[in-house]
């Protein structure tokens, strides 16, 4: 219980990091430790595969795909790095803080224990990979073969949007 | 193994989203911006895993699943659009970017 508590205090300062590091890179680098303590929250939460899955493409795949662009980018010191509209940061404090409030009351006027129905469990390991295996490949095959369509399509048009176009070159 | 309740695990989920929302709405930076929205995808999967947690049912570990692919391909794209975007003005300060304002 107490690691728990230890690993939410990292990830949430972790996203604090993101939020008011100057440097995007210290900023991304701060984000990949949230995604590791939010990974061991999941192990803490028997959702042993979500841990992986989270490690592996989160704090792996896309945060490297971050860091490849802002060094690629190399950029320069670009002035203040908040809105300059201080009306703005105002009201942008007020709405963060709105939506973290009505989530809290919502949490604090019911037990969320009670929102959920008590669904008797069968004695299976609940997050068991090879459940999850049969689970994606009968009832969850058509959004699968959805999924791998999207992936396609991402990679395409990445592809396109970032080529570069020389000029001279019949585009 | 003791159960971890599923309040904290709310709490900690509508911080961490409240938080993305603030960077959203505070910083200047589109990749700080995008980096911001990656936060805010991680806070709603932490929920779905404490539901799926708590109910016992393996649905929620699905629907992440598809989430964790759904972002990826987000980030391959938005990427590349803030790649070119920088490309064609030299920054990435979204101020300088109006040109879908009126």
């Amino acid at each position: 219980m107490i690691l728990f508590y230890l690993f939410a205090l990292l990830s949430v300062l972790g996203a604090l990091g993101v939020l008011f590091l100057r440097n995007p890179i210290h900023g991304a680098m701060s984000l990949v430790g949230s995604f590791f303590s939010l990974a061991a929250v999941y192990v803490m939460m028997q959702a042993e595969f979500v841990a992986v899955i989270q490690v592996l493409v989160y704090a792996g795949a896309i945060m490297v795909l971050f860091l490849f662009v802002l060094m690629l980018l190399s950029l320069r010191d670009e002035g203040p790095s908040f809105i300059r509209w201080s009306v703005g940061k105002v009201l942008a404090v007020v709405i963060a803080f709105g939506i973290w409030a009505q989530l809290a009351l919502v949490l604090g006027q019911h037990d969320p224990e009670a929102l959920v129905p008590q669904i008797v469990s069968s004695g299976e390991e609940v997050d068991s990979i090879k459940l999850i295996g049969q689970l994606l490949f009968t009832e969850y095959l058509l959004p699968f073969e959805a999924i791998s369509l999207l992936l396609l399509v991402a990679v395409i048009g990445a592809v396109v949007i970032a080529k570069r176009r020389y000029p001279g070159s019949s585009s | 193994m003791m159960q971890i309740p599923l309040g904290h695990i709310l709490v900690l989920s509508s911080l961490l989203f409240s938080i993305g929302v603030l960077g959203v709405l505070l910083r200047r930076n589109a990749i700080v911006i995008f980096m911001s929205i990656e936060l805010m995808l991680n806070a709603v999967n932490l929920s779905f895993v404490g539901f799926a947690q708590s109910m016992n049912s393996l649905n929620g570990v699905m629907f992440i699943f598809f989430i964790i692919v759904v972002a990826a391909a987000e980030a391959v794209v938005g990427l590349s659009i803030i790649l070119s975007l920088y490309r064609s003005r030299r920054t990435l300060n979204i101020d300088e970017f109006n040109l879908l304002r009126w």
